[in-house]
């Protein structure tokens, strides 16, 4: 295998890997924000701590996402 | 059926949108291969990757833009900063790097590495990159067995010690007028309004919930944080000025500090924990004990990107649109022009998003520290609560 095809692969292979952690904290996101909007529904006078809560969750769920980011990142560089 | 019709329309349009504009865009055109022994004059092209990266990475001096005077040389409006420099042989250099006139001259037996030169040179770009100060000899040529420490004021440095002295300024000022009785029985006014939300928000929000009785203990560290991250944030927005937090280094420290006042402050149920956890078979032991010793660590590692990889994601798609625009006009120049008002609509849109991130990066990295320090100050009472529920 040549040298170019190598290079290819590994931004092939950065950008998917991005991509999948993207649809990974998608749908991790969605599932909070759903189930945040339900709990206010049902109580809506919880919302200060309900909202707090939801963007600790919401930035657990991203950093995952954000390491996946980098990795991808360095499989392209390195 | 009158919405049928729209739906249909709607993608006949954006089928033959995307017939025009799906042309082949690089982001790096190949260079026009010149004829042999004729030195053509350079066409300069626009190169996206150089533009962000000038953007994101350190430099040695602000750079707000270039141009081509009249007399057809290409000139640069910038800030220059100190450049301090130490090798073995030669001690300490200090000087302003304007003395490099952009990595075209020398100074005192260094030299400013830049693209154009990395290239002409054919460099390993795995070893070299733009913005390195190295070592030259007499005859221009770079000297590999000299090691260089830069350990120059960039323009991250000067930025954040500006940030850092605004900061001063503003709380010094808001805590005088506390002095002299102003917002104590009084309504507060003036710069006082900003802060005493910002500092109750911090202490109802973050601190109480999360560290309760201990809370004035920590409220300090939290506030410092908070304040810190936020004003390096919101002064790196403002177009011209460098990217400071989304600097590995600067969330490095950030974490590490924090890693240091959750370890501190941690007592003998957080330690055991993680080491011997009560209520757990021996056998899940050999798989739980690894897993959470890995996650004292993964704990100041996950702040430190996060902070970073979100600034640096912000700044990128900013310059990614408005370098959308000289993509399209190196296709043609009319796109370019019909394209920037898309562009920048999309930019101030980003650009807001952006402003509601640095202040809720600032948010979270001062939440998660102030949950993590919670958790290394819980106390015994939780295991009998465990052990009851069992």
């Amino acid at each position: 295998m040549n040298f170019f095809l190598l290079e290819a692969m590994a931004n092939a292979g950065g950008a998917i890997g991005a991509g999948l952690g993207a649809i990974g904290a998608g749908i991790g996101i969605g599932q909070i924000g759903k189930g945040a909007l339900e709990s206010i529904a049902r109580q809506p006078e919880a919302i200060n701590d309900i909202r707090s809560n939801m963007i600790l969750t919401a930035a657990l769920v991203e950093g995952a996402a954000l390491f996946a980011i980098i990795i991808g990142f360095l499989a392209m560089v390195l | 059926m009158r919405s049928k019709s729209i739906k249909s329309l709607l993608v006949a349009v954006f089928s033959l949108g995307l017939l025009i504009l799906s042309t082949q865009v690089l982001a790096q055109h190949p260079e026009p291969k010149e004829p042999a022994g004729e030195p053509a004059k350079k066409e300069k092209i626009f190169d996206a990757n150089e533009v962000i990266f000038g953007h994101i990475m350190d430099a040695h001096e602000f750079h707000f833009l270039s141009y081509k005077g009249s007399d057809g040389q290409e000139h640069h409006a910038t800030i220059p900063l100190p450049v301090i420099v130490y090798s073995k042989g030669k001690g300490f250099s200090c000087f302003m790097s304007s003395k490099f006139h952009h990595g075209e001259h020398n100074h005192e037996g260094y030299g400013l590495l830049t693209n154009e030169k990395i290239d002409e040179l054919k460099l390993d770009r795995n070893k070299y990159a733009a913005g390195h100060i190295v070592a030259v000899n007499e005859a221009g040529l770079i000297d590999e067995s000299v090691k260089v420490y830069d350990l120059s004021l960039t323009r991250n440095v000067v930025q954040m010690l500006l940030a850092l002295t605004l900061l001063v300024f503003i709380l010094i000022k808001v805590a005088r007028k506390y002095g002299t009785g102003v917002g104590v029985t009084s309504a507060p006014k003036g710069m006082q309004n900003t802060m005493e939300t910002i500092v109750n928000f911090v202490n109802d929000e973050v601190a109480k919930p999360n560290l309760g009785a201990k809370s004035n203990k920590y409220l300090p560290y939290l506030l410092t944080v908070f304040l810190f991250i936020l004003i390096n944030n919101i002064v790196g927005l403002i177009p011209g000025t460098a990217n400071v937090t989304g600097n590995i280094a600067f969330t490095f420290v950030l974490s590490i500090i924090s890693f240091i006042v959750i370890l501190f402050s941690s007592n003998k149920h957080y330690w055991m924990h993680i080491i011997n956890p009560p209520g757990v078979p021996g056998w899940v032991k050999v798989i739980l004990v690894p897993v959470e010793i890995l996650g004292v660590f993964t704990k100041p590692f996950a702040l430190m990107i996060r902070l970073f990889a979100n600034m640096v994601a912000g700044h990128i798609l900013i310059i990614c649109l408005i370098s959308l625009i000289f993509i399209m006009a190196a296709l043609n120049q009319y796109v370019g022009w019909g394209f920037s008002p898309f562009s920048i609509a999309f930019t101030i849109f980003i650009y807001f998003i952006e402003v509601l991130v640095a202040f809720l990066q600032a948010f979270i990295f001062t939440i998660l520290t102030a949950v993590f320090i919670g958790q290394a100050i819980e106390g015994a009472h939780d295991d009998h609560a465990h052990a009851a529920a069992h």
